[in-house]
């Protein structure tokens, strides 16, 4: 017996041994790619936006690692790499924001950000990720002013952005309600409010001439109370009243406005309203006008890879996907399909090999198709939708009808055309059939 | 005369609300000198709780009207709990340092509140409409008003008179105005200052609780509601000046007209409407409009 024991030990040593360098080679062939994350996990856009873009993440990455995702994107991880997430929070001041990117860049050191949700986080990352060279995607944020007023070589955005919403919502209110004869807005008082609204009321004198403008609300960011500028609304009487509001404003103001009977007086389009319909349920009015800042959630185009998601998602987390899951899935879809365009050997594929082949994109992601043919190749157009809200008290569900896509020709300006130019110019060259 | 009837119940509704908010802050400060910026962390707790408590009311079945006693008991028990809490845990030990430093401490108490709201509620909002929508509509020159918003005034009418007869003709009330004034003077007459103290500690964090209670059913309730009150407190109550429970009022008052006609009249300005009338009040009257003249100790 004692004479054995070193044999087995010998050979368990070289068992240990073998398996170890077994584990390295695999190691070595898929590297990591650490990606920062950054959403809302706290403050008033974590519930209705942030943690089911987190959510949408975490379920994504698992399924890119694993090659789970339906065809053509079963090919494990991103160029040959396991994703690995850093997530970070996005709620705080524009400063503590860009810190926590030059955290994640320099402390961190991930190879690539994928995130942001506010405007204004957006606006001030994307200098920084161009001064520290960091290949950073954004996903949610709509501002148009990004790639409008700056050219950058790292920084991308595979969402649409806010004039597609705006226009497209006009020439919704035109095409169901064409004898609107006033409007109005409320949109909160920051970058991506005041795009919204100054492109849907260029879009409004552009589509409905003959419309008047009759108020136009600006209230603080998570103000939360409403009732002065419902009053103002209520005695504007406007035959539309538009709104971008999201988050716990967007439910603040629903709630509120419901119940003095806005609705009653006038039609309102919420171009975000899709996040709130699983919450507030009954408590939008019938006939609100909603949207998703694209065809996401309800919205989504059925396909494998929406059906996958959708299912993979409720069952994970027992509630729909919203849109911004549908953005976030759809950002880190485009990600992998740029890595592993740019080559999946031993070694991770360089920031400037994914940076140029995520330039100019197209591929087919969870709810549409997306097209890099903005700013350069960085910026996204999709194709959006506007339905009609209905709760069905039979089935007890919140439903979209009168549901009316527009191509991304149509509610998107052409290339190295400013958004504001292209509708104030009559909306030149789109095409809407 | 629409816009001018709108302006009026607009800001008599806004002011209420911010009264509501502020007086419980203003008082702690005129007692205790404590800047109490964990004001905004009783905010957010009692409107967590009275939402939840609302859900589960309603959940329950139980009669309609009762839902209104839920929204008390909610700042009851909030007030109480984290009032002793604070106060007798960690303020007392406190009282002796510099006037700053104790604001910095509230401060660190509301951030660990803000996380305790995490923690407790997590991110998800939560919505207690039901009592609001109760109550109905009122329609005022065409202009349909919620009765809820409309009893908010009545509410902090209430609130404001109680007070104001409690420091006015009670003897309770009296020690607490000795204290106000002079605080080493009413240990020596025999009033319980730190007594005093705690009792005006619950009844403020109640206040500030009261506040997120009874505007549970008009908003939807998400984290970080409780930062964006403690600056229009604040802006309240430097208004009035500070300590001040008429201030709070006359501060709100003024506050809650502005923005209503801002709103109305000239919407480019609502952003800064708040701090514009802070800063004129401030360049005539720098310590705020009812501040009581400080004495000069040699």
């Amino acid at each position: 017996m004692s004479k054995r024991t070193p044999l087995i030990q010998s050979a368990a040593t070289v068992g240990l041994l073998v398996a170890l360098a077994a584990g390295a080679a695999h190691a070595q062939t898929a590297p990591t790619v650490n990606l920062g994350l950054v959403t809302f996990l706290s403050g008033p856009a974590a519930g209705p936006f942030g943690i089911p873009a987190r959510n949408a993440a975490e379920l994504v990455t698992e399924a890119i690692n694993k090659g789970t995702l339906p065809a053509p994107y079963d090919k494990k991880g991103m160029g040959g790499g396991n994703v690995q997430l850093v997530i970070v929070d996005e709620a705080g001041s524009t400063t503590e924001v860009v810190q926590a990117f030059r955290n994640l860049v320099q402390r961190q050191t991930v190879n690539a950000v994928v995130g942001y949700i506010s405007s204004g986080s957006c606006l001030a990352v994307a200098p920084v990720a161009e001064e520290l060279k960091m290949l950073t995607v954004f996903f949610d944020c709509g501002t148009p002013r990004i790639f409008e007023d700056a050219k950058y070589n790292y920084v991308f955005r595979t969402s649409a952005t806010s004039t597609m919403d705006s226009v497209a919502a006009a020439r919704y209110v035109k095409a169901k309600y064409g004898d609107t004869g006033s409007y109005a807005g409320i949109n909160q008082n920051y970058a991506w409010g005041q795009d919204s609204w100054k492109d849907f009321d260029e879009s409004m004198k552009v589509l409905l001439p003959n419309a008047k403008e009759v108020t136009t609300q600006f209230p603080k960011l998570f103000a939360g109370q409403y009732n002065a500028e419902i009053s103002a609304l209520l005695v504007s009487k406007a035959n539309v009243i538009h709104s971008s509001f999201w988050g716990g404003d967007l439910e603040s103001f629903v709630l509120q406005a419901g119940a003095r009977g806005l609705q009653k007086e006038s039609r309102m389009v919420l171009t975000t309203g899709e996040t709130a319909m699983f919450r507030l349920r009954g408590q939008i009015p019938n006939d609100v006008i909603l949207g998703a800042r694209g065809p996401y959630g309800v919205l989504a185009h059925k396909s494998p890879l929406n059906d996958w998601f959708r299912q993979a998602y409720q069952d994970r987390y027992g509630t729909p996907p919203v849109y911004s899951a549908y953005q976030m899935a759809q950002s880190l879809l485009g990600l992998k399909v740029a890595y592993d365009k740019a080559g999946s050997g031993p070694e991770l594929p360089s920031m400037d090999a994914v940076g140029k082949s995520l330039t100019g994109l197209k591929y087919e992601a969870f709810g549409t198709n997306v097209d890099m043919a903005l700013g350069e190749g960085h910026q996204a157009v999709t194709e959006t939708a506007y339905g009609t809200f209905n709760f069905n008290k039979n089935t007890d569900t919140p439903e979209i009808t009168n549901v009316v896509y527009y191509s991304a020709s149509c509610v998107n300006p052409p290339a190295n055309v400013k958004s504001a130019d292209w509708i104030k110019d009559g909306m030149k060259g789109a095409k809407c059939d | 005369m629409l816009t001018f009837v709108a302006i009026i119940v607009d800001g008599l509704v806004y002011a209420s609300w911010l009264f509501l908010v502020a007086v419980g802050l203003t008082l702690i400060l005129g007692v205790m000198r404590v800047l109490n910026v964990a004001h905004g962390g009783f905010y957010s707790f009692g409107a967590y709780t009275a939402a939840w408590g609302i859900g589960i009311y309603f959940e329950r079945g139980f009669p309609d009207a009762g839902s209104f006693f839920v929204l008390a008991g909610a700042a009851i028990a909030v007030g109480l709990t984290l009032g002793v809490l604070i106060e007798r845990g960690l303020l007392r030990w406190m009282y002796d340092r510099d006037e700053v430093v104790i604001a910095l401490i509230t401060y660190a108490v509301f951030l660990i509140l803000e996380d305790a709201v995490l923690l407790v509620w997590g991110v998800n909002p939560y919505f207690a409409y039901q009592p609001s929508t109760l109550l109905g509509n009122t329609d005022i020159a065409a202009l349909p008003f919620p009765n809820y918003d409309l009893a908010l005034i009545a509410l902090a009418l209430v609130i404001g008179g109680v007070l104001w007869w409690v420091l006015t003709f009670t003897h309770r009330g009296k020690f607490l105005l000795a204290v106000i004034q002079d605080r080493e003077m009413s240990v020596f007459l025999g009033i319980n200052v730190s007594r005093v103290f705690t009792v005006t500690f619950v009844i403020g964090a109640m206040l500030g609780a009261l506040g997120g209670a009874v505007t549970a059913p008009i908003i939807s309730v998400t984290p970080g509601i409780g930062v964006e009150v403690i600056v229009l407190a604040f802006a309240v109550v430097v208004i009035g000046g500070m300590g001040s429970i008429a201030g709070a009022a006359i501060g709100s008052l003024l506050v809650g007209l502005a923005h209503a006609a801002a709103v109305h009249l000239l919407p480019q300005i609502e952003l800064f409407v708040i701090y514009a009338v802070m800063s004129l009040v401030l360049a005539f009257r720098p310590r705020g409009l009812f501040s009581q003249a400080q004495m000069r100790r040699i």
